[in-house]
């Protein structure tokens, strides 16, 4: 994924600049080069070669990461021939990984990083074990360009749509879940046997057993989208059962063990603007993330609307609104997902030595004034231009600049 | 990702929504506010001209509540200049007075308003609260009667649920009227319902009283998606055929009963509740709202209105409203649109956050509309983020014309804004104070003002309705385990 970028220096010059992995720096410079982020602070100096973005009176953070949806993924929601994040005929589709579903060229790709969302995770849906989620840049002419992570997690659907896929009950959800778990563990004990075809039939395929493996062995996180506290329960059960690294997802009810949540050490993808009651999570409320955030469990924020994972940023103001710290906030929009997806080492803050994925901001990224100045993704400078600026280019004027 | 799931079942089984309703020229223009307090209109007028008798009356009475003033707030008029330090005093339902200086009434609660702002109520044009209540299962879905593209006869206050989880929701975010319409899945849907939303026991009690019914219609993918393979129409041309069949016969209806109405000679004719509907639209007694994405059908629809004599009041969703705003400006027609959705479906393609401002800078009475129970809670930031997105491209939109999207204009949409949308004298005492400016992410309603009436105090639990559903199953505010 480095191979196309080109070797240029850029320095963002005086700007508040909020690395996130430290306190804010005011009057600040962030110099990349060749991609990266080489320097970031009030003493550094610009080189004579380098490309200066003036940032004074703007703030600047790290790229922010969508920790949901399908952008790249979806292109039309109602078009069945669009849409590429799920899979039908297999109740454990842990093998599907949607990153050959991803069209670099989809429209929705320009329209959500000109708002500075550059990095966010393509989610499988449907069936019982969803799939294999992954952690895109929204900048490339390839997949291999854009993969972030492949896979950034296995997704378990541990909610009411879960269940339909195991019986129609969340009793039998779970033990749906553990047969195939054991089952993947017999089929990696056994691989000769099963070869030979000399082993009892196991409860999925093969290859949905094989990639199973890396999450039972704690290598990579079953990301399990549980709302009902009961269900959250079963999940917290599940990976003590099986000592995985889970991620709760939605976790709408979550606030309400949000102690032994944080005490188990599982992190949260929430999604703040969530407070419609249902059957799944009739507790469900605003200040979810707040409470979870106070009881110290790691959270992350989501914006599950595809085409308006833009809207991450209002997500991420109400739950300031709502009782969250700003910091933590921002924290939850850039390094949290980053730390949950395991790619801390690269991404989520401005640091000498990561991705430079940079946003250049009017003011605070997530008030409503707020506009976006600079791009920055992998140390390119992206044209602030999408489909829909072109449509506002062409109907600024009537009649039409056809 | 349950969002997104329950997003795309409400848009496809609703067929999101819209409706455009019309009224004569001469309605065209924002009533002036009335100089002294309007009497309530009478429950049952406006409602139908074919029979004489009252139909499901409006038993709405107001709440009686003590004399309020708020002192030393922003007050944002939706009339006006935004007055800093400014006062309101609201009696007997009414706002009294408003500016740097009132005098407060003998008994008054004094609200101090230091670093708040103050609004009027935010009216939502285009809600489903109620006829798709939470939790959103099949038992609460009574919004699309999907059993023929013409319902002209179905009524949403008919399915309306005053327990639904949802409204306690709204109206914390400020909203203080709705107008609560059936789904898109029909050419014709039915007839909307004009809500105040304060909690009640009927629907009856939370009818606006003297307000108009609108008639939802759709355009588009939604009705021929939904009978396609049910008889039709399964294309935008027999869409179109659709309406004009049900116009045509409404027209033949409205000759009978106006003739009888006039002379008495005789039995009168038989009642079709259905062409009852269609043919109060074309007296010009029910505005038309119209869901309606794409510019090429918004003609296709004014053209209609003209082939038939009736106007639309307003397009709802209306994405592509900006391609056309010569001719909504022209038509007097208004928009209802959302700040940012887009793409969920082929006809919402081409949605650009400037759509509201483009709609402003010509002339187009533009709302900001829901069609959501989780956006209705927050139309101020919708108003927000539209409004900034004007500006941002360079489209000069004020303060004053984004709040009036979410209060003036709205109340317009649906004929009442001699009555609400606006904070003047004479005007019902529909009023929100913000935590601070309603257009910040950060802001929240801490009081909302019904009528006088104090339905919401987030400082206050005694303040803060629950519905019967609520109780028992979802924790109250609070309630940190």
């Amino acid at each position: 994924m480095i191979a196309f970028l080109l070797a240029q220096t850029i320095a963002i010059t005086g700007g508040t600049v909020y690395p996130v992995s430290g306190p804010k720096l005011t009057n600040a410079t962030v110099l990349i080069r060749d991609g990266k982020i080489v320097a970031v602070g009030t003493g550094v100096a610009t080189p004579s070669d380098a490309t200066r973005i003036d940032a004074q009176g703007k703030w600047v953070t790290p790229g922010l990461i969508d920790g949901a949806g399908q952008v790249g993924l979806v292109e039309i929601g109602a078009v069945a021939g669009t849409r590429e994040g799920a899979v039908r005929g297999d109740t454990i589709a842990a093998a599907f990984n949607v990153a050959e579903g991803i069209n670099p060229a989809s429209v929705l790709i320009p329209v959500t990083r000109i708002e500075g969302i550059t990095t966010v995770l393509a989610t499988p849906t449907g069936n019982l074990v969803s799939g294999q989620a992954v952690l895109i840049d929204l900048d490339g002419t390839t997949i291999e360009q854009m993969l972030v992570k492949s896979p950034a997690g296995v997704v378990l659907d541990d909610s009411e749509t879960g269940k339909d896929y195991a019986g129609g009950s969340r009793a039998a959800l779970a033990e749906r879940v553990r047969r195939v778990f054991r089952d993947a563990l017999e089929f990696e004990r056994r691989r000769a046997d099963f070869n030979r075809a000399q082993i009892r039939p196991l409860s999925a395929s093969a290859a949905d057993l094989e990639a199973l493996l890396p999450v039972l062995h704690g290598q990579e996180p079953l990301i399990a989208y549980a709302n009902r506290r009961s269900d959250i329960a079963t999940a917290l059960r599940l990976a003590r059962e099986f000592k995985l690294k889970l991620v709760l997802a939605g976790a709408q009810e979550a606030w309400q063990i949000a102690g032994e949540i944080a005490r188990a050490g599982v992190p949260a993808l929430v999604e703040p603007l969530d407070d419609i009651p249902s059957y799944d999570a009739l507790g469900v409320r605003y200040e979810n993330a707040a409470l979870l955030a106070k009881a110290g469990v790691k959270v992350a924020l989501m914006e599950t609307d595809s085409h308006n994972s833009r809207n991450l940023r209002q997500e991420a103001g109400n739950a300031v609104a709502y009782g969250m710290a700003w910091e933590q906030a921002l924290r939850a929009v850039t390094l949290s997902p980053a730390e949950i997806f395991g790619v801390a080492d690269r991404y989520g803050s401005l640091e000498p030595g990561k991705v430079a994925n940079v946003v250049v901001w009017s003011g605070d990224p997530f008030e409503f004034t707020t506009g976006v100045e600079h791009v920055l993704i992998h140390g390119k400078e992206i044209p602030l231009k999408s489909r829909q600026t072109e449509l506002l280019e062409r109907y600024r004027k009537l009649p039409p600049a056809y | 990702m349950r969002h997104v799931w329950l997003l795309l079942l409400a848009v496809i089984m609703m067929g999101g929504c819209a409706t455009g309703a019309v009224r004569s020229a001469r309605d065209a223009g924002p009533a002036p506010a009335p100089a002294a307090a309007p009497a309530p209109a009478k429950p049952g007028t406006g409602e139908s001209s074919s029979v004489d008798r009252e139909q499901y009356p409006s038993t709405y009475q107001r709440h009686p509540n003590p004399p309020v003033v708020i002192r030393n707030a922003t007050i944002m008029t939706a009339a006006g200049p935004e007055i800093p330090n400014g006062s309101i005093v609201l009696k007997d339902g009414r706002i009294v007075a408003v500016g740097a200086k009132v005098d407060a009434p003998a008994g008054a609660v004094v609200v101090d308003g230091t670093g708040k702002f103050v609004t009027p109520g935010l009216i939502d044009e285009h809600s489903h609260l109620g006829v798709y209540a939470a939790p959103g299962t099949e038992a609460e879905s009574d919004g699309n009667e999907a059993t023929n593209p013409v319902t002209a006869e179905v009524w949403a206050e008919h399915s309306f649920w005053p327990q639904d989880p949802q409204i306690p929701l709204a109206i914390a975010g400020g909203i203080t009227t709705i107008q609560a319409l059936p789904g898109s899945a029909n050419l014709i849907g039915g007839r909307s319902a004009i809500l105040k939303l304060i909690p009640a026991r009927t629907v009856q009690e939370m009818k606006f009283p003297g307000a108009r019914y609108g008639l939802k219609m759709a355009c588009g993918e939604n009705p021929k998606r939904v009978y396609g393979q049910k008889g039709g129409p399964s294309t935008r041309m027999g869409n179109m055929a659709g309406y004009r069949n049900a116009f045509a016969q409404a027209e033949g209806y409205r000759r009978k009963w106006d003739k009888w109405n006039k002379d008495h000679q005789g039995d009168p004719p038989d009642r079709n509740l259905k062409l009852e509907t269609l043919a109060e639209v074309l007296r010009g007694d029910i505005y038309v709202q119209n869901h309606c994405y794409r510019a090429d059908e918004m003609a296709q629809m004014l053209d209609l209105g003209r082939e038939f004599g009736f106007p639309f009041r307003s397009f709802h969703h209306a994405v592509e409203a900006y391609k056309i705003r010569d001719l909504l400006a022209a038509a007097g027609t208004g928009a209802a649109v959302w700040a940012d959705w887009w793409g969920f479906k082929e006809e919402a393609m081409d949605g650009i956050k400037e759509n509201a401002a483009l709609l402003q800078q010509a002339g187009v009475r533009v709302n900001i509309h829901s069609d959501s129970p989780s956006g209705i809670q927050r139309l101020n930031q919708e108003a927000a983020k539209a409004m900034y997105a004007g500006v941002r491209a360079g489209i000069p939109i004020t303060r004053d014309q984004a709040i009036r999207w979410v209060t003036a204009n709205p109340a317009w949409a649906i004929g009442l804004d001699s009555l609400i949308g606006t904070l003047e004298p004479g005007k019902m005492a529909d009023v929100v104070v913000w935590s601070g400016d309603p257009f910040s992410v950060y802001a929240k309603a801490v009081q909302v003002y019904n009528d006088g009436w104090l339905v919401y105090d987030r400082g206050d639990a005694t303040h803060q309705p629950r519905t019967d559903f609520e109780l028992g199953q979802v924790p109250p505010p609070g309630s940190d385990r």
